[in-house]
């Protein structure tokens, strides 16, 4: 008589349903990308608790040993355990990139909903405006700073955040443009809904799974601009562990017939952009398909 | 036996003049199409479009080929202009002047397309927009008629005349965003023309077209068929229309022909509930009706209607356990086909108040 | 647009040295110290003692004219520290984009014109290479060419023409890598699109032979895309050519670019960087001309998403 008891209570929370539902359409290429992307951040979270050896310390004598017991990529070009420093680094070649799509989402979104909402002069402004922009290339962009400002990762990720910003601005103002023309929009305007209200709580929510899309894939490029500017020495600056100064410190190991430090922080920095490439290309195939 | 064209000599210009209109259809048909069964692939099953599709045109007759989407009528007319995706399976015949179309390949298979011209029905996806008008009309003559650019603009601009576009010369070089999708199209039906075709396979040309403009092509098409005395295809979802323009019209349904009839006879006699329906469906603008009529259920695709029974049957008024006992033979009847169990009984009386299914007539 | 985004473009640039904490002597002076006649010197110069967008006047028209200032480290005209170092660049970046339109295009020409394994094979390896950037790939070049195979120099410049393309060649491809890769999915992927689009249908129904659907209707309209992307990877080799030069020891306007933001010698990073927009911004509006020429239906200015 009364209703029986499920076997399995499911009590997913609405948006982590979503989420898996998103990820689940994603294939078994992008589940397993997702995969490398949580290890990769768990390292990032508590790399330097994982490390067995001191990233930081050096110690000349050991300087390009190749792998022994214990040290499974041997040590750098300053006698550092390879595989500790790369787990260090992991902090700042993943949270760099995060600041920087971050920023780039927030400054982007913002706009292209207030553009596609405006429409009109308005959108012609911030159009125009952002077309300028597109004319300063990232790195560019990060040098300058640096010039200005020192050689740092804020400058660096700011700089790309403001480079960035018009390719997520572009996006997302088209999806905008599309949702402020459907008609619940109107209605909900009729009914006198205010304008935050209708972009934050309808607007927004509509075209999350394309901006999450472009979150993933620009995640990728963030770190490859940003390992770059480590790289050439503007970003994060050594001694600290970041894989983008890994390469660059470990490259006269090259010639030299050592070049297992450098190649394993540029393998580090390959598989993670390929995981967010993969996996953001799919997520926006999927975001498409919606539209 | 030859589809091959014959060389033309340079000062035959189509302008129809002198060229009796044959309507009288000659003995051996132009076009047969033979049991026609198609299946294609799709995300991994074999699905069928076509079964058993048998219909011939003879030369300079118009035939209407009619149905509701899914119905298998663009496909039949792709079928026979060899324009069906890859990995389709094709059993059955089709044969252009006795030829089996099938078979045909190199310079006997551009001999063929010359001699039949389809038009498509949304003219802005099948013109190429990034060429000129003049380019696409006299691609096809400069290419395989080796017709020199200077006297294949010529024809194209004279034919442009007969289509009703005016300055030809101009028009020529514009490109087709330029024009309004009705030029468009009458751009199109000329280019069919220039090749001196024998059939004319018209996908609903005017569909994609608004209202007014629709019914200009239409004489357009009508018109430059009849002067040129050329065999006509002409598929489209609307009944009225066809049997309109067309000598003879065929219905589809399911993938199946369903009946074919004289044109004039088939508005007041059908042979089949599934064109009754069909007629009664449209809405007399003459008459008040508390309520449209409307053929209750949705239409069948080819594949999703069983074998063992009439694919009609589930939404026929005059359904009976004979129709769900197997899929019905073309029957003949009064020089038209029918695909129904029950045609002979229900001959007169598809057009009165539907009985209830089941009920035993007297 | 060119011309706004130029402008635009210069007065960041010029605004940089405003944007520097401290007074513009110490950005100019990049925090060294100099004898008081050399600090009247660079006022004078520079017009420190004018409004603001007068000075920006000053710098522009100078800039203009051919003189972008002088360089605090090497005590030279930045102009003619950069005319030394610009055919470097200009040819690393002329033989990447060589690289990418021949074998891009190419990989994504057989790749979209015969399906099967040749498709898949350079699916998965523009897949691979995309993710590649620039100065990992310059060190597996350098790894395996250079140091383990000895094919090519490993660093420098190189002394003639042909030593020149010696010492380019490991850079080129370094740069050139991802950029191919993205060239050849979008021309692929263009060319599959082209394939199916109705159009294609009426060449066929008409009795167009295959070779010359294939050119008249296929590549011609996939040109459109493919054009697009090849000038946009383009463009964006400018500004990684830096981190190549860097990673190749290179002695061209990005490696300069770098040394000098370093060094904090603000006059040769604003002169190489309006440069570099500069040269960005050209490309950009040569192919938007290219898209207009090629698809009859765009007005010149606007570019479809």
């Amino acid at each position: 008589m009364s209703t029986a008891v499920p076997l399995v209570t499911v009590h997913a929370p609405r948006r982590g349903g979503r989420a898996v539902g998103l990820l689940r359409g994603t294939g078994p290429a992008g589940i397993a990308s997702a995969g490398v992307i949580g290890v990769a951040t768990v390292v990032a979270a508590i790399g330097p608790l994982l490390a067995p050896f001191s990233p930081t310390l050096p110690n000349l004598a050991l300087s390009f040993v190749g792998p022994t017991g214990g040290h499974a990529l041997g040590f750098d070009y300053e006698g550092r355990d390879v595989l500790s420093r790369l787990l260090a680094g992991a902090q700042s070649s993943m949270l760099g990139p995060l600041a920087v799509v971050i920023g780039a989402l927030l400054a982007g979104t913002l706009l292209a909903v207030i553009a596609a909402w405006r429409r009109g002069v308005v959108d012609a402004v911030i159009s125009s405006g952002l077309d300028i922009l597109f004319a300063f290339p990232g790195i560019l962009l990060a040098v300058l700073a640096a010039a200005v400002f020192g050689a740092g990762l804020p400058a660096a990720a700011i700089s790309l955040a403001i480079a960035y910003m018009p390719y997520v601005a572009r996006v997302l103002r088209g999806a905008a443009l599309k949702e402020r023309s459907q008609p619940y929009v109107a209605a909900l305007e009729v009914q006198g809904a205010s304008a935050t209200t209708i972009c934050l709580r309808h607007i927004v929510p509509n075209v999350m799974p394309l901006i999450v899309a472009q979150a993933t894939i620009l995640f990728g490029y963030a770190m490859v601009d940003l390992a770059a500017v480590s790289f050439l020495g503007l970003g994060v600056q050594p001694p600290a562990a970041n894989w983008g100064v890994m390469i660059s410190e470990n490259q006269v190991g090259i010639p030299q017939g050592y070049p297992l430090p450098a190649l394993a922080a540029g393998g580090c920095i390959v598989a993670v952009v390929i995981a967010f490439n993969i996996l953001g290309e799919r997520l926006f195939e999927q975001a498409q398909a919606r539209q | 036996m030859n589809v091959v064209p014959e060389a033309r000599s340079m000062n035959t210009v189509p302008a129809g003049a002198g060229q009796a209109a044959a309507t009288v259809p000659s003995a051996e048909p132009l076009l047969e199409v033979d049991g026609l069964t198609v299946r294609l692939r799709v995300e991994g099953a074999q699905r069928s479009v076509l079964r058993d599709v048998s219909i011939s045109v003879s030369a300079g007759e118009a035939v209407g080929l009619v149905g509701e989407s899914g119905s298998g009528k663009s496909m039949t007319a792709r079928a026979i202009d060899r324009l069906l995706p890859r990995g389709a399976e094709v059993s059955g015949q089709i044969r252009y002047d006795g030829v089996d179309v099938m078979t045909l390949s190199g310079a006997a298979l551009r001999g063929y397309r010359n001699q039949v011209a389809m038009i498509f029905q949304d003219p802005r996806a099948h013109v190429n927009p990034v060429r000129r008008i003049g380019d696409f009309m006299t691609e096809a003559l400069r290419t395989n008629l080796d017709v020199p650019a200077a006297e294949a603009n010529r024809r194209a601009a004279d034919m442009l005349d007969q289509v009703g576009i005016a300055d030809g010369e101009r028009r020529l070089r514009q490109y087709p965003h330029e024009l309004s999708g009705g030029m468009l199209q009458r751009v199109t039906i000329a280019t069919a023309l220039l090749t001196e075709p024998k059939l004319l396979l018209a996908d609903e040309p005017t569909t994609a077209l608004d209202v007014t403009t629709q019914a200009e092509v239409m004489a357009i098409l009508d018109d430059l068929r009849r002067e040129f005395g050329l065999a006509m295809l002409f598929i489209t979802h609307d009944l009225e229309l066809a049997a309109a323009i067309c000598d003879r019209t065929a219905v589809m349904y399911a993938g199946q022909i369903v009946e074919v009839r004289e044109s004039a006879l088939l508005h007041d006699d059908p042979l089949h509930p599934y064109t009754a329906a069909l007629s009664a469906a449209r809405p007399d603008i003459a008459q008040t009706a508390t309520r449209l009529a409307a053929i209750p259920g949705r239409p069948l695709s080819a594949f999703e209607a069983p074998d063992s029974e009439c694919a009609f049957a589930p939404r026929c008024p005059h359904a009976q356990d004979i129709c769900r006992a197997e899929n019905p033979e073309l029957i003949g009847l009064d020089g038209g086909l029918s695909r129904c169990a029950r045609a002979i009984e229900l001959r007169g009386r598809l057009l009165l108040e539907p009985a209830e299914g089941g009920q035993a007539d007297v | 647009m060119l011309v706004a985004s130029l402008l635009v473009a210069s007065f960041v640039i010029f605004g940089a040295l405003y944007l520097a904490p401290g007074n513009p002597i110490a950005a100019l002076s990049g925090g060294r110290s100099l004898p008081p006649s050399s600090l009247k010197v660079l006022e004078a110069r520079y017009h420190l003692n004018q409004p603001f967008f007068a000075q920006y006047w000053y710098w522009l028209s100078n800039a203009l004219h051919g003189n972008l200032g002088i360089s605090i480290t090497l005590r030279e005209n930045v102009t003619t520290l950069i005319a030394s170092r610009v055919w470097t660049t200009a040819g690393l970046v002329l033989y990447a984009s060589l690289i990418i339109l021949v074998l891009g295009i190419g990989m994504g020409l057989l790749g979209g014109l015969r399906p099967g394994w040749l498709d898949t094979s350079v699916l998965v390896s523009s897949a691979i290479s995309a993710a590649i950037p620039s100065f990992v790939a310059a060190i597996v070049l350098i790894a395996l060419f250079a140091v383990k195979l000895g094919w090519f120099p490993a660093l420098g410049n190189g002394t003639d023409l042909v030593s020149n393309l010696r010492h380019l060649t490991l850079p080129a491809f370094a740069l050139a890598l991802s950029s191919l890769a993205i060239v050849a999915r979008v021309t692929r992927s263009a060319i599959r699109e082209e394939a199916e689009r109705e159009h294609v249908q009426t060449a066929v129904s008409r009795g167009i032979p295959r070779r010359q659907l294939v050119r008249r209707h296929i590549l011609r309209n996939a040109a459109i895309p493919i054009t697009t992307i090849s000038g946009i990877t383009i463009a964006s080799l400018i500004a990684v050519a830096a981190v190549v030069e860097t990673a190749f020891s290179l002695n061209g306007l990005g490696a300069y670019l770098v040394t000098s933001a370093q060094d904090k010698d603000l006059a040769v990073v604003q002169g190489i960087s309006l440069v570099l927009v500069s040269a960005f911004v050209v490309i950009n509006v040569a192919v938007d001309l290219a898209y207009a020429v090629l698809d009859p239906r765009v007005k010149l200015g606007s570019r479809a998403t």
